[in-house]
């Protein structure tokens, strides 16, 4: 519920304003998270009446986020430029329908972006994507790689160490799966674990950086 | 219902990380909106993982606004969505045994189903859509065996690991078989069923991953159903040993 950054880190807490936030750095959360709901739910309506100036604020703010995780997921960056594309016009054309009350506007983009990311590397041929569970497998986990690209950012020190607080197998279970794109079955393949345990972990994992993260609905 | 539900609730992480296969998704889904402690849970495991999302943002590169900007002059917004009424046809209560089975589970939650649409963020996928329609295509067909009087159950599981159930209706000739955790075939291949008629495998359709089929033939003069492993275009007999020989329930 609060999470709040360590002391010595509080300087590091970015900055909540919605208009001047510079593109490359994501909303805040935690704490903040209601008011950033608030501001993007504004601008989200607005851009549901057809507003393009409000869809353009809506870009900076949900673009690198769309952009990030796809790039984690389609590993080309030229179709992950596409998806990025694909995501940003899905959001400006279901704008009307995002219904606050089953979650932030950050989380519906959030998932979609993943979701479509996801369906595109799936619809990829089986051979591709048992390379791609191949890949995964003897690659370290995605968790390292988080840990490289976030560190200057509080948020994602604030996962990082949350991420460092599950046992191996929850960390694997949920970042091959959200960070990779894998199924839970090419968890279960990829990590050679029973498929309930995977499910377990994967649970627990969820639930326990949930909690890490002060995530409320 | 307990076993089925907690068996499908412990879904609710995979479905947040997009984690299971479609039919499972749609099975899952259409769980949810009978289920308000899984939409609570949903929602707040899908903003977890925009956390992890957003520990990895990244900024596109400029020439992605251009284009999504001058893209979405031609792009149609949809209207704010109007509820529509569910019909609320109830499988949940024909007289079955109750089983541990995730398979069973996610096979009923998907047939109790005719909506067939699973929750909002993936409304603006065609693709799924698509999808959901011939799932419910074939849920109904499904659901008819499942909803017979007279259906009866049995449980397996394959040599390669995977979960699975029979579903059959005497009075319907019908059966239905259902498979969780099948391994991807390797290429060029595909699971087909068999019904064993004193002893000749007749072919009985494919099964290509997880899910629930319609099993092609009549089951109430077969005493076994088998699944091997077989050349994509099928087999008119088995060529392989079988990865699963079940009894069919008396």
């Amino acid at each position: 519920m609060n999470t709040h950054p360590p002391a010595g880190r509080r300087s590091l807490r970015p900055v909540a304003t919605a208009e001047g936030r510079p593109v490359n750095q994501a909303p805040p959360f935690g704490p903040r998270d209601r008011s950033g709901r608030s501001d993007l739910t504004e601008v989200i309506q607005q851009v549901a009446r057809g507003d393009k100036q409000a869809f353009s604020t809506l870009y900076g703010t949900l673009a690198p986020l769309v952009f990030g995780i796809t790039t984690r997921i389609v590993r080309n960056r030229a179709q992950s430029e596409e998806v990025t594309q694909e995501v940003m016009i899905g959001l400006w054309r279901q704008a009307a329908r995002y219904r606050p009350e089953a979650g932030s506007v950050i989380t519906w983009a959030a998932t979609i972006a993943h979701r479509r990311a996801v369906d595109r590397v799936r619809s990829a041929q089986a051979s591709a994507d048992r390379e791609r569970a191949q890949a995964a497998r003897e690659r370290s986990p995605g968790y390292d790689e988080v840990a490289e690209q976030v560190q200057t950012r509080w948020e994602s020190e604030q996962v990082r160490r949350c991420l460092r607080g599950l046992t191996e197998l929850q960390r694997q279970a949920v970042t091959l799966a959200y960070y990779q794109g894998l199924t839970y079955r090419e968890v279960v393949e990829s990590l050679r674990t029973p498929l309930p345990t995977v499910k377990t972990r994967m649970r627990d994992g969820l639930i326990r950086l949930r909690g890490c993260m002060g995530v409320s609905l | 219902m307990k076993q089925h539900q907690s068996d499908i609730h412990a879904l609710a992480a995979a479905y947040a990380l997009n984690a299971l296969d479609p039919a499972e998704r749609d099975a899952f889904g259409d769980h949810l909106r009978r289920c308000d402690d899984c939409r609570t849970e949903v929602a707040e495991f899908g903003a977890t993982a925009a956390r992890l999302a957003r520990a990895v943002a990244q900024d596109p590169p400029p020439p992605v606004k251009q284009r999504t900007i001058s893209a979405i002059d031609g792009v149609r917004q949809l209207p704010p969505r109007v509820p529509v009424p569910t019909p609320a046809t109830s499988l949940t209560g024909s007289p079955r045994r109750r089983t541990g089975s995730l398979a069973l589970a996610a096979c009923l939650a998907a047939a109790a189903s005719l909506g067939g649409l699973a929750a909002w963020q993936h409304q603006q996928n065609a693709d799924s859509q698509q999808r959901a329609l011939q799932v419910r295509q074939q849920l109904d067909a499904v659901g008819a065996v499942l909803a017979a009087p007279d259906s009866r159950t049995a449980h397996g599981r394959t040599a390669n690991g995977a979960l699975t159930s029979v579903v059959t209706s005497d009075r319907q000739h019908k059966a239905v078989f259902t498979a969780t955790g099948l391994p991807d075939p390797a290429p060029g291949k595909t699971y087909q069923l068999w019904l064993d008629h004193k002893g000749t495998m007749r072919p009985a359709g494919f099964i290509r991953t997880d899910g629930t089929v319609l099993l092609d033939g009549d089951p109430s003069d077969a005493t076994a159903i088998g699944l091997t492993l077989e050349p994509a275009a099928g087999s008119a007999q088995p060529t392989s040993d079988p990865l699963l020989l079940m009894d069919l329930p008396a």
